[in-house]
């Protein structure tokens, strides 16, 4: 499989154990990537709130990029895929505004056409269920995640709303974190926080209510006994992982939880090493997991 | 018909004839009924013929009263608007997420046990959570779980006490019209333009739904919240009002107002209405920021612009000039900064430090504000014409006004259809003349 790579801006920035574990694991899984290195940001919802036809106009000039390369085309953000599929409902609702888009991206020789053929914008946990399929992920699985107790955190902008985000047709995608999970061997950890909001978009704004959110989600996995977490959002890891000892301040607790991006956690299944797989790097310590996972693949 | 079981979350504040209060408890109920019928009829026959007891407060049974807010499967909604049938469905759907599930569900039945939790505690935690909804392991697939609303204190059952926060937080935003100078002699005569732009909030039945779902109330009971701003902005956009500016101002400087705001889309999706009030907000933080230029109390506009600029000069996300134009805009902002800018910029330095101890932000782009790389080629010049362009026309384009799905024809400057793509540019003009 080969798709039109889209790894967004944290996860080249204060994320990147997410772009450089996605890449080790694409190739295990024969997904070949090819990255849009010519596309913008998605505008993560702040430039939409700013001026909702320039992110309509930079998301369409992402998806013409994609489609130049006639290939389907992947991003690895929950933020990305919401804020994408958000000025796509807008694009995709009305011919005249959508010409009046592409207008735009002419002097670029760019076009967005509405349903291209074999043309979608998928993240990876969509793609991973959708088009690889679980049975296939579970056929290479060397290191099953057995006793690892993993609570899952999707993410708002992969969850909500559902009509915009492609649920008619895959009603489960609010699922797929505790399919994917099972599927490589690791235990589901049911808390609260699950598809609760992370708090990161105002963590500049309000930053005791951010922090809260966050503190207050690993702290119910905590106590629901999970040994980690697993998140499709780059930004959900900026705050779950990257503030959490901020976050423990505001609630008033102990933290100290690992929280794994998706393609770590497929990656440790998939035999690599944490190191490998950039875990080091986080903030909240992955020993435990490590630990876990230490017998040999 | 068929049969569909309720599990209620039940909450009796006074003591039972043995002279024990039982507090908050589950209850199950059987009910027979076409699957057509709403989860509203379940508790209304539960009510009649099992438990005159059960409370539950209900008017129009159409959806367009608002009474009956409850939450249905962790969802908040309307009962009356949830068929029985769908209830069923969606209840097993959810049960089938995993096969190892009740690892942890022993954490969170004890802490459902314990006490009147989901009913003393105004933020009750079972929203959006498969988990923790008081579905348990004896509960067979189809069990729909029904219960009262979240972040409002329960009085009994399924009532909660509207009052303290629903309708005091609406109250906030003084939810009526204050018209420049004395009334005209005959009916005001507004533009067909200008009122199409509110039709969307005007469409709120205030059931509290948004409000029981609202994840940053969760956090901060003293946010304004989700239902009383999506009224604040049906008054913001009235050309007929005479106080837009200060509605925006006491918005925005409210730091619990329109930047407290987390953009997680629960009020999006409980609204049985398509008010859609996260929207709204976002519509109040746009005008207060870049229509009437108000610097708010939480710094939202500062990193909003910051956000923007950022992206026009690099095609991508400078993160640690983003954190630095956000508190300390400008060369003002530098040479001036503010105790907020300086305490934020302070809060901030022990995350870098860590993220440097473990590698995360050990380069010099993610170091130094401003040496991150342009999108390569001409690219860059692209994305800075697309700027040009979007900045000048800033046409907003309303789907609950032009119908989502119904593609097509909705020209810019055709028949019928200039009329909806309202660009900012004819809104000020509408709401100047």
């Amino acid at each position: 499989m080969k798709v039109a790579y889209w790894p967004g801006c944290v996860s080249r920035g204060f994320t990147p154990e997410l772009h450089g574990s996605m890449a080790l694991v694409a190739e295990k899984l024969g997904i070949e990537l090819v990255t849009l290195d010519r596309a913008n940001c998605c505008g993560a919802g702040v430039i939409a709130e700013h001026n909702q036809e320039l992110a309509d106009t930079l998301n369409a000039r992402t998806f013409a990029l994609s489609q130049q390369t006639d290939l389907a085309m992947m991003n690895i953000c929950s933020t990305c895929q919401g804020a994408q599929s958000e000025c796509q409902e807008r694009l995709d609702a009305d011919s005249a505004y959508r010409s009046h888009i592409n207008e735009a991206l002419g002097g670029e020789g760019l076009e967005y056409v509405k349903g291209k053929d074999g043309w979608s914008n998928k993240n990876f946990l969509w793609l991973l269920v959708e088009e690889i399929g679980l049975d296939a992920l579970k056929a290479q699985v060397v290191r099953p995640l057995e006793g690892l107790r993993v609570g899952p955190f999707y993410g708002c902008y992969v969850l909500r709303p559902k009509t915009r985000l492609g649920y008619d047709e895959f009603p489960d995608r609010d699922l797929y974190l505790e399919h994917v999970i099972e599927a490589l061997g690791g235990d589901v950890v049911d808390y609260d926080g699950a598809r609760r909001c992370c708090g990161f978009p105002v963590i500049t704004m309000n930053r005791e209510t951010s922090l809260r959110q966050a503190g207050t989600h690993v702290g119910d996995a905590l106590d629901a006994g999970a040994d980690c977490l697993v998140t499709p959002c780059p930004l959900c890891h900026l705050n779950l992982d990257m503030q959490q000892p901020e976050a423990a301040k505001v609630v008033g607790r102990d933290l100290g939880l690992a929280v794994l991006h998706l393609p770590q956690l497929v990656g440790l299944a998939l035999g690599f090493s944490p190191k490998e797989l950039g875990m080091p790097k986080h903030i909240a310590s992955t020993v435990a997991v490590n630990d876990r996972v230490a017998t040999p693949a | 018909m068929a049969e569909y079981t309720l599990k209620v979350r039940r909450y009796q504040p006074e003591p039972g004839e043995d002279g024990v209060a039982r507090g908050a408890y589950w209850e199950s109920f059987d009910v027979d009924l076409d699957p057509t019928l709403s989860v509203l009829d379940g508790l209304l026959q539960t009510r009649d013929r099992q438990d005159g007891t059960l409370a539950v407060r209900c008017s129009c049974r159409a959806a367009i009263c608002g009474s009956c807010g409850v939450k249905v499967n962790g969802q908040s909604t309307l009962a009356c608007k949830t068929q029985l049938g769908e209830a069923a469905e969606e209840a097993a759907r959810i049960a089938r997420r995993t096969h190892s599930a009740d690892i942890g569900r022993e954490g969170g039945a004890a802490a459902d046990s314990v006490g009147p939790v989901g009913a003393s505690d105004p933020a009750s935690k079972d929203e959006l959570s498969t988990g923790g909804t008081g579905r348990e392991a004896e509960d067979s697939p189809g069990v729909i779980i029904v219960e009262p609303m979240g972040n409002m204190p329960v009085l009994k059952d399924l009532v909660v006490d509207m009052e303290s926060t629903h309708w005091e937080k609406y109250r906030r935003v003084t939810p009526w019209l204050i018209p420049e100078g004395p009334p005209p002699e005959r009916e005001y005569i507004v533009p067909a333009d200008a009122m199409v732009d509110v039709t969307q909030s005007v469409a709120c039945i205030q059931c509290g739904a948004c409000v029981s779902a609202c994840l940053s109330m969760e956090a901060d009971p003293g946010f304004i919240g989700p239902a009383a701003l999506a009224k604040a902005y049906r008054f913001v956009g009235d050309p007929r009002d005479g106080q837009t500016t200060e509605r925006l101002y006491d918005l925005a400087n409210d730091p619990h107002g329109i930047y407290d705001c987390t953009h997680c889309f629960a009020c999006i999706e409980a609204c049985p209405k398509g008010v859609a009030p996260m929207n709204q907000i976002m519509r109040l933080r746009r005008l207060a920021g870049d229509e009437h230029d108000i610097t708010d109390v939480n710094n939202g506009r500062n990193h909003e612009l910051a956000f923007v600029k950022i992206i026009e000069k690099k095609g991508t996300l400078d993160e640690s000039l983003l954190l630095q134009e956000s508190f300390a805009p400008g060369v003002k902002g530098k040479l001036m900064p503010t105790i907020r800018a300086i305490k934020g910029l302070l809060q901030s330095i022990p995350t870098a430090i860590r993220g440097i101890r473990t590698g995360k932000m050990r380069s010099v782009p993610k170091l130094i504000p401003g040496v991150h790389h342009k999108l390569p080629g001409d690219s860059q010049d692209h994305v800075k014409r697309i700027y040009e362009r979007a900045e000048e026309s800033r046409i907003e384009l309303n789907l609950y006004v032009i119908g989502e799905g119904g593609e097509e024809e909705h020209l810019p400057g055709q028949e019928g259809a200039a009329s909806e793509i309202v660009s900012a540019a004819q809104a000020e003009e509408v709401s100047g003349s």
